[in-house]
């Protein structure tokens, strides 16, 4: 460690004016982070001729107790306590100006059950940093005693699916098209053709809330009119997710109210209302037996550019917490941003009851989600029945496949489209238990279950060249490096 | 109209062979194969009568099909499904589902609405069948 890096005593440290923020005991080296510690870790791009480390130390404080000079009145408290401690820096593979710096801070810093505290410390003042050109938030570790603060997913992933009586495949779903436009009346006979059809949900998009071309009580009664007549078409159970979002929480009570008066599963929000509202939405769905949906609208905003943000991986950690029961996580093979093993580790914090390190699919550190429930993550973009067996691989059996276009665009119209997508499924399923290589096979099946389903020979036929290969922005860095302090 | 409940519904019906694959996999993930049969189809109805406790400690399909036939000896004009059962931790429910058998003749569901306040209606549904007493439907 260079001379300047060592701790100083009470005097020097205390004496009135500005010091490195390294010396003032957001830099500790040696650390052994705590069980009860939150972790974070940061992808920092200090600016020319800014120390990794101090930028490191710097974002410790930001992130916690610091201010810019030394005050006094740190000596009043344990401020040794509450100091968030950077404990290690490593270079970041390929990127020569930018470091992982790994910062660990004590629990007793956050309240318990709180994303909206959680997160004005740890992405609250320090992303404007000036010493810093960029800085992302790239994962978290949460401990057991902070996630037990938390309700988590309302329903989860196996009470889902007893709710829904189905199992053993991929849930099927639609986003009615066109988004904006579409009288309740007309929005409704999109549901109707589209679950009659075969799918178990539809879906509003994240801006159709109470617009002056339909409003949200019409959508609700129409929509639910659709849903009823299509459960007793098919005998199965079906949903709309009816997006309750809305400039108050009064009113998105008053919305979710509506929906559950008329005997709607499942509400949909957007990530957009915040993170309190999202919080007291999960809370009102527990209580009231309802599904919660998440729209993640917004969020490339701040979650697709390596330098600088928040990671998907994070927003999807801190919303297992909040307590959504579906969250969009990518589709790898759509037209929205997603690398394929970036995609695997946010699949993997919906679903799992314990994460372990997995730097390829960008999970940085061990988490016990301490029988939180799971999250259904949706995937949902650009997707269409020929790439059944390769969704099937990349995103397994618990997940909202959502066919938006890939319904509602078919040539034989909306109904035929789902049943496209649920022939085309139920087929991949049925291949992949029957022990047959269907990522390979995967044309050979479906070119099979479309000889006995003329919807699904259509679908072949008109989407049979459409993908979206494009590189990602965000793939994780992984290869294996040494620390440098 | 064909009652779509269960995994494979949209696919045509299966043969005992592609039974016996089915339940194999359920066996080489170690869930409980059970049978069930109902003559009420109705998409909330929970609870189906079973053929027997799940088999917990089966290795062999074959037992399942054969069991199977001897339920479908008895209740050949209702709906059978096979459900597999996981005991895992965090999971602790069914894993999969499909209808084996079902009537010849599915007269579907009927909705009713009763129209309350506003313009609100409340909804519910009936299986044509099931206005006859249990045991006596789909004969």
């Amino acid at each position: 460690m260079p001379d300047g890096d060592k701790k100083l005593d009470a005097k020097a440290r205390y004496s009135a004016g500005v010091l490195e923020y390294k010396k003032m005991g957001y830099w500790e080296p040696d650390y052994a982070p705590k069980d009860t510690d939150v972790i974070a870790l940061f992808r920092i791009t200090p600016q020319d001729g800014v120390d990794p480390i101090e930028a490191a130390a710097a974002v410790a404080g930001e992130s916690s107790t610091a201010t810019w000079t030394v005050v006094w009145t740190d000596r009043l408290t344990a401020a040794e306590k509450y100091r968030a401690k950077a404990y290690r820096v490593d270079p970041t593979p390929n990127n020569p100006n930018e470091y992982f710096a790994y910062i660990a801070y004590e629990l007793d810093l956050f309240e318990p059950g709180s994303i909206a505290n959680l997160t004005a410390s740890i992405i609250g003042n320090v992303f404007g940093f000036k010493p810093l050109k960029a800085l992302r938030l790239e994962d978290m570790r949460l401990p057991v005693a902070y996630v037990k603060t938390f309700q988590g997913p309302a329903t989860g992933i196996v009470v889902e699916r007893e709710r829904l009586n189905c199992y053993g495949r991929p849930l099927l779903g639609a986003t009615v098209k066109p988004k904006l436009g579409l009288s309740g009346r007309n929005y409704g006979r999109v549901v109707y053709e589209a679950l009659k059809g075969g799918l178990d949900f539809t879906k509003d998009d994240e801006n159709i809330n109470s617009q002056p071309f339909m409003h949200w009580r019409d959508r609700f009664l129409y929509c639910m009119e659709a849903v009823n007549r299509a459960s007793a078409a098919t005998g199965e159970i079906k949903g709309t997710y009816l997006n309750v979002t809305a400039g108050t929480m009064e009113e998105m009570y008053k919305r979710a109210e509506f929906a559950k008066e008329l005997g709607s599963v499942i509400v949909m929000i957007d990530l957009v209302i915040g993170y309190t509202a999202i919080q007291s939405m999960a809370k009102w769905a527990r209580d009231n037996d309802m599904i919660l949906h998440l729209h993640r609208a917004g969020h490339s905003t701040y979650t697709r550019q390596k330098t600088h943000g928040v990671s998907f991986r994070v927003i999807a950690k801190w919303m297992r917490l909040a307590g959504v029961d579906h969250i969009h996580a990518g589709t790898v093979v759509g037209k929205l941003e997603g690398d394929p093993a970036t995609t695997k580790g946010y699949y993997d914090i919906c679903r799992e009851e314990q994460n372990s390190v997995s730097l390829e699919t960008g999970l940085f550190f061990d988490q016990d989600w301490a029988s939180l429930n799971r999250m259904m993550p949706v995937a949902s973009g650009g997707i269409h029945a020929g790439q059944m067996h390769q969704l099937i691989h990349y995103l397994g059996e618990d997940v909202v496949l959502q066919f938006g276009g890939g319904t509602i665009g078919h040539p034989q119209g909306i109904a035929a489209g789902a049943t496209a997508n649920r022939v085309a499924l139920e087929a991949m399923v049925y291949a992949r238990n029957a022990g047959k290589d269907y990522l390979a096979e995967g044309p050979i099946i479906l070119a099979e279950a479309a000889k006995t389903c003329t919807p699904l020979r259509e679908a072949l036929d008109i989407w049979k060249d459409v993908t979206f290969d494009y590189a990602s922005t965000d793939a994780p860095d992984f290869v294996p490096t040494t620390s440098v302090s | 109209m064909r009652v779509t409940q269960g995994t494979f519904s949209f696919l045509p019906d299966f043969t005992d062979q592609q039974i016996h694959e089915q339940v194999q996999y359920c066996i080489d993930n170690g869930w409980a194969l059970s049978i069930e049969h109902t003559d009420d189809p109705h998409p909330r109805n929970t609870y189906w009568e079973m053929w027997g406790h799940p088999m917990f400690d089966n290795p062999d399909a074959a037992a399942v099909v054969y069991e199977l036939n001897e339920c479908r000896k008895v209740y050949g004009s209702h709906y059978i499904k096979i459900v597999a059962f996981d005991s895992s931790p965090g999971w602790e429910s069914i894993r999969l589902s499909f209808i084996v058998n079902r009537p010849t003749e599915e007269p579907g569901f009927k909705l009713n609405r009763t129209e309350i306040k506003g313009r609100n209606i409340q909804y519910s549904i009936s299986p044509y069948s099931s206005d006859k007493p249990q045991g006596s439907r789909y004969k």
